[in-house]
């Protein structure tokens, strides 16, 4: 599908967003797209972090050649982009308190998140880790959206000083949506008194579910994250 | 109007175009994005007699015009495959299904043979004796002459249908295994599967894949397909299916007039899930170009 990029916006030094407009089918929050870089042969998955019928908004961070070569790309420029792609997170799994727990570029899609359970009439907590104030990004988004959002940074120049995972003592929750780096999400496994549906990274080609490229093994056999995932239970996640 | 249809050994395909093994899995993915009826046949994911759960994350990698991949056999096993993967494919599939089997010894190709070949829709055993991602078997019986002649003996011993060996580019003469594959008796050859390759990944210093090496293939493949395709139609008088790299219809007929009688699509349906619809579709276009009414009617060049 052909998508037209309308904006590209630096939100900090290295995280850029991209709206893109065209026709898609409906979204669920955590699906994600796979989105063709010119040059490169691999498409680049990147969550959703926001829609609407005629558009879709994502969050990136500039890593290698292909993150940076969309950082470059001028409005109205054509891309091409496979989506939604993915199970995406389940907004009525959680009761009235959820709490999100996000690490840098693993907060995106849990805007699109909060936003849902919002409208479902659920009071979500977020928590946003950063390693420092100069890396945030988002936190205002989540603000404008009227939920209850907590800042950490490793370097403490934003927030509370130290990893995301401190800021959840002291939060009453029912259910855990989470989605960042591995290490983090397992920290908030081990430390999360309720259950939860945790959202993965996996190299990919197809983005859905062709190749098997992106299998890991889970409590309940090989699973494909593109497919099957990339949100999961925690418990059935082999942390 | 343009006559896509073409023939291999006798089985009738209302066009040269097949996606292959390992790209379709058992057809469910794709059929989500266009009705896959419009295919000249499919060819399903790589089964072994036993359940594998294929190699560790990660198991792709971007290389410059194409991909490598260690996925490393990941399926069902022949017995679910025969019981509830082919009954589910066939649901929304209605054109002859090529199966690719694998294997750890001659016994495991046999076995799994026996268990697939009984569904009524499997019309040609692709016997796959060149998967660069197993270690024991696998791209072992594709490199040595001898090792494939008896893989091939030993299937067509129970084969009820033909029998394609489908061939391993990571050799010094591919003639030679083509040769001892077609005096053992298979009825066709595919070819080629990946070429073996690596990356490193500079950031961290260490392979990209977990399994350190794996398969590549797509467009930059696409040269030493052609070439290999060519050589080994020169040589036997079996049909050949080629595959190798091929994004496009011109890929299509180019692959033809190396000598292939009909044409797998394999990295492109990753990157472009109606990748076979397009080239289905725009290869009237590309024969009015070239001035072909048939693609029946195209002969190897010299
Ligand atoms: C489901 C999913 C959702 C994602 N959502 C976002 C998002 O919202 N925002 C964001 O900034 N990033 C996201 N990522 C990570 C993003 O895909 C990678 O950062 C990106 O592919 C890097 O591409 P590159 O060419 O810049 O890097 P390179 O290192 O040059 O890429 C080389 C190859 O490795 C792959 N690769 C590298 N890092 C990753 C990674 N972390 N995950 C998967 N593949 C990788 C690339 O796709 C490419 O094929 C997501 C990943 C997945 C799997
Ligand atoms: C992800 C992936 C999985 C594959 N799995 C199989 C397999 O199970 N059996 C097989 O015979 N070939 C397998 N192949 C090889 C392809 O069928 C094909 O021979 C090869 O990729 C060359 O074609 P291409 O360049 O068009 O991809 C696989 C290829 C890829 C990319
Ligand atoms: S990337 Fe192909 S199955 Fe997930």
């Amino acid at each position: 599908m052909i998508f037209t990029l309308t904006e590209n916006v630096s939100l900090s030094p290295t995280v850029f967003s991209l709206r893109l407009e065209g026709p898609h089918g409906a979204v669920r929050p955590g699906q994600f797209a796979q989105v063709s870089v010119p040059g490169l042969y691999l498409r680049r998955p990147i969550s959703l972090c926001r829609w609407d019928e005629k558009s879709v908004t994502l969050v990136i961070r500039e890593v290698g050649k292909g993150t940076k070569a969309l950082r470059s790309l001028a409005p109205g420029s054509p891309l091409d982009v496979l989506l939604p792609l993915g199970n995406g997170f389940d907004p009525s799994a959680a009761g009235q308190k959820p709490l999100l727990v996000g690490g840098g570029v693993g907060l995106p899609p849990l805007l699109g998140l909060c936003g849902e359970l919002l409208a479902l009439g659920k009071s979500p907590t977020v928590l946003c880790g950063f390693s420092s104030k100069s890396d945030s990004f988002l936190t205002e988004e989540f603000l404008s959206l009227g939920c209850d959002v907590r800042v950490s940074t490793l370097d403490g120049s934003l927030g509370a000083k130290g990893l995301v995972t401190g800021l959840m003592d002291g939060c009453d929750y029912d259910f855990v949506f989470s989605c960042g780096p591995r290490t983090m999400m397992k920290a908030v496994f081990d430390k999360a008194a309720r259950p939860g549906q945790y959202s993965f990274e996996e190299r990919m080609a197809c983005g859905f579910g062709a190749c098997m490229g992106c299998s890991v093994p889970t409590r309940s056999g090989m699973k494909r994250v593109c497919a099957d995932g990339p949100v999961f239970p925690g418990g059935e996640v082999i942390w | 109007m343009k006559d896509l249809k073409v023939s291999l050994g006798g089985i009738a395909l209302d066009n040269p175009v097949i996606p292959a093994s390992g790209t379709c899995g058992f057809g469910k993915e794709l059929s989500g994005w266009y009705d896959l009826n419009i295919l000249g046949a499919l060819s399903f994911k790589g089964t072994t007699i036993a359940p594998r759960d294929g190699n560790a994350a990660p198991r792709v990698a971007e290389c410059p015009a194409g991909m490598l991949n260690s996925v490393g056999l990941q399926n069902p096993g022949a017995y679910h495959a025969a019981a509830y993967e082919l009954p589910e494919l066939k649901s929304f599939f209605h054109k002859p299904l090529i199966a690719n089997i694998s294997g750890f010894s001659e016994k495991d190709y046999v076995e799994a043979v026996e268990i697939l070949q009984r569904d009524s829709a499997v019309r040609i055993l692709e016997i796959n004796i060149s998967c660069p991602n197993v270690h024991g078997g696998g791209m072992a019986f594709g490199t040595d002459p001898k090792m494939a002649a008896a893989v091939t003996r030993a299937v067509k011993d129970v084969a009820e249908k033909p029998v394609y060996m489908k061939l391993s580019p990571n050799v010094t003469d591919i003639v030679s295994i083509a040769r001892a594959c077609v005096d053992a008796g298979a009825d066709g050859l595919s070819l080629i599967n990946t070429l073996l390759g690596m990356r490193i990944d500079l950031k961290r210093k260490k392979p990209v894949l977990a399994n350190k090496v794996g398969g590549y293939s797509g467009p930059g493949i696409f040269p030493v397909a052609l070439r290999m395709v060519w050589q080994v139609t020169g040589a036997v008088d079996v049909p050949v299916i080629g595959m190798g790299g091929v994004s496009s219809a011109e890929d299509v007929i180019e692959m033809m007039y190396a000598g292939a009688k009909a044409v797998q699509v394999g990295a492109a349906n990753l990157i472009d899930p109606l990748a076979c619809k397009k080239i289905i579709e725009d290869l009237p276009r590309a024969m009015e170009e070239y001035g072909i009414e048939r693609l029946s009617d195209i002969r190897r060049v010299e």
